[in-house]
């Protein structure tokens, strides 16, 4: 018999696959592992609502799916409110004795397009009505899907096919909307950034935000070789970066107080970041040394933020 | 003499048109197959020294829209069936508050996500009647590349003239179709520009209909007072519930396209001559319609076509000639028979009326038509 369980050093991972293989994720895909992944600490007895993006095209390629769960998706800006209905109904159900009581976890899933731009509406609904659901946000930094158009997620200086780079235009030129911060405004009990790049980092969150009562938001970094113009075999390697750069810390917010997960104690420089993709190429050192001091005072605030709340 | 022809996409020849027609602000959002159009967009309109926004949803695209025309500037949007769904409370505003604006509708298959990547002409209806609310609208449909390029510049012209939103309704096949086409110079397109007011800001009312049913349009900021509002109102835009003032406003944002119909018959003969049957069409189904009635007339069968280039308001006194003329009629459409409705409703019994639909994502082949045509004239 196949064993329940794969032991990574003092790890213990769930060995079903969630995720059925012969999805459409481009190779090397961030979201694609982040999701597999992901599944693996959801567990059984969840149900996902997706909003659109790649990974709802992906995995749902006419006419097949990977998903071994329940698993719904109807539009693009709606995985909020879906989640919430879903959450809402089946607790009534089961009020009423309807439905045999069951420790279900409910799982809102989509990409930085569906969550920072056209799902931010149905999303602070949902967050502030107080739904017992967690939320994956996969943010690859723009709408991949569709061609690479920027999002509201988009980071400063990212060349996309709707902020060109060229001879009058340096890309991206609004900083990236920081969702988590927006989220943890709602006051909601569990907030956290996590990457697949620390799978086990990663896991945990998973777990903790299912299991905590109310809503709970991780935001998940996800690599796109395609949309970054990088190598499909840099994924893991680049997420590293972006979290030792300082450019996407791992940190969460339990009851409002803060706990940075991993801190280098030197940050290395974001060049390093930047010049590994595509996306970035144009950037001029000036422009670089102005993304630096924005990671760094990014940085600084956060970490300032964890030494005036800290977690226990 | 250097030469105008280039191979064009359907996407490229809206935009090139867009920007013809004096268009300089675009706000859109992604959405396949629509997508060129925006990307394009952003590379065409900063040259033109206009403004391109991608917003965060098609809400907000048409609102961005609709803000930017009432501050002076033609502007447009572009978008699919579902990005059309979000935009409909803002056409009805649109209608109501009488602000020039351009939708592009690149219609994809199916209903919800439906087949993306697939054409259909599906909202069709939705176009007509989507927005709540009695509301007249101006709905025009390109069947290639050139028509894309022509129709998009009279939908602008459209708009203006009208101080109406008009929605140009292309299907998946139209926008990505690479054809080769000759398109006019700039000096070449005919441009219509929104009627100013003439008078100084204190004898202003936006709403007084000056005898043609259409106001003379003030932008923001130029100084005169400018109260816009979706609720009904009266000739200086405040709201209103008196009868005589709601009575006459609906009155008027119907009679001022009603009074031009004859002028907005939009259509392309072919065959015409002796026709005993014939073809109706709108979009890419038009192509494959007019190589299979070429082909019918090539085995001497009687069969004409009629091309669509209107669709909204219903071209009744066009439409009425052909079904007098033939002996029946095939309406051939990418959807389960929608302006069929219409050709049916205007034909009051007096000719057969034969549908041929197709809803799988596929076009509508020539022999699927001529099909149809040689079994009409059995």
């Amino acid at each position: 018999m196949a064993p329940d369980t794969i032991k990574v050093g003092k790890h213990q991972i769930d060995a079903k696959e969630y995720l059925a293989p012969g999805h459409t994720f481009c190779t090397g895909c961030g979201e694609a592992l982040a999701i597999r992944l992901a599944c693996k600490a959801i567990g059984n007895d969840a149900i996902i609502a997706m909003a659109t993006g790649c990974s709802e095209v992906c995995t749902s390629p006419l006419p097949v799916t990977s998903w071994q769960l329940p698993w719904l998706h109807t539009l693009f800006e709606n995985a909020g409110a879906e989640i919430s209905g879903i959450e809402a109904g089946l607790k009534a159900m089961m009020r009423k004795g309807k439905a045999p009581e069951r420790d279900i976890k409910f799982v809102a899933m989509g990409g930085d397009g569906g969550t920072s731009d056209i799902g931010l509406q149905s999303l602070s609904g949902a967050l502030e009505r107080g739904h017992d659901f967690l939320y994956l946000c996969w943010d690859n930094e723009a709408y991949m899907n569709t061609g690479i158009q920027r999002s509201s997620a988009t980071p400063y200086g990212a060349s996309t096919t709707t902020a060109p780079a060229g001879k009058l235009s340096m890309g991206q030129s609004t900083q990236k909307k920081n969702l988590v911060e927006i989220f943890a405004a709602h006051g909601i009990p569990y907030v956290a950034t996590a990457s697949p790049s620390y799978p086990f980092d990663f896991i945990n969150k998973v777990k903790k935000g299912v299991a905590i009562k109310g809503p709970a938001y991780i935001h998940v970094y996800a690599v796109c070789p395609t949309g970054w113009r990088t190598t499909s075999d840099r994924t893991i390697e680049i997420g590293k970066l972006a979290t030792e750069t300082g450019v996407f810390p791992l940190y969460e917010i339990e009851g409002g107080k803060y706990r940075i997960n991993y801190e280098p104690k030197n940050l290395k420089p974001v060049e390093e970041y930047l010049k590994a993709q595509g996306r970035f190429r144009h950037l001029s050192p000036s422009e670089i040394a102005k993304i630096q001091e924005k990671v760094n005072e990014d940085f600084a605030l956060l970490k300032e933020r964890a030494e005036r709340l800290p977690a226990g | 003499m250097k030469s105008n022809r280039v191979l064009l996409q359907g996407s490229e020849a809206c935009v090139r048109a867009a920007i013809a027609a004096g268009c300089r602000f675009y706000a859109g959002y992604p959405i396949t197959p629509a997508t060129e159009i925006m990307e394009l967009m952003s590379r065409a309109m900063p040259k033109a020294g206009g403004v391109f926004i991608q917003m965060e949803d098609e809400i907000a695209s048409l609102g961005a829209a609709v803000g930017a025309s009432l501050g002076g500037v033609k502007a447009m949007t572009a978008t699919s069936g579902p990005g059309f769904s979000l935009m409909q409370e803002h056409i009805s505003f649109a209608a109501m508050a009488e602000v020039p604006c351009v939708i592009v509708n690149v219609m994809r298959g199916g209903l919800s996500t439906g087949l993306p990547t697939r054409p259909a002409q599906g909202d069709v209806m939705q176009a007509r009647w989507g927005a709540h609310g009695d509301h007249p609208i101006l709905v025009v449909a390109p069947s290639s590349t050139y028509e894309f390029f022509d129709l998009t510049v009279k939908a602008f012209n459209l708009a203006e003239r009208y101080r109406s939103p008009v929605i140009v309704l292309a299907d998946e096949v139209v926008a990505h179709t690479r054809e080769s086409v000759v398109l006019p110079s700039a000096h070449e397109v005919e441009v219509e520009d929104r009627v100013r007011p003439s008078v100084p800001p204190e004898w202003y009312s936006p709403y007084r209909d000056p005898g043609t049913g259409i106001p003379p349009m003030a932008a923001f900021g130029e100084g005169y007072r400018f109260h816009v509002t979706g609720l009904m109102h009266d000739i200086n835009g405040y709201p209103t519930e008196r009868q005589d003032e709601t009575e006459e406003l609906m009155a008027r944002l119907f009679n001022k396209i009603s009074k031009d119909f004859h002028l907005l018959q939009w259509y392309d003969s072919y065959f015409e001559e002796g026709a005993e049957v014939t073809v109706i069409a709108y979009g890419s189904v038009a192509r494959s319609a007019l190589r299979a009635v070429r082909t019918a007339r090539e085995k001497g069968m009687p069969v004409g076509l009629l091309k669509l280039k209107m669709l909204w308001p219903f071209m009744r006194r066009t439409v009425s000639q052909y079904l007098q003329s033939s002996r029946s009629v095939i309406v051939a459409e990418m959807n389960m028979g929608q302006l069929s409705r219409e050709v049916k409703r205007v034909n009051q019994g007096t000719c057969p009326i034969h549908t041929l639909n197709r809803v799988d994502g596929r076009m509508i082949t020539p022999e699927q038509i001529l099909t149809a045509i040689e079994e009409e004239l059995r």
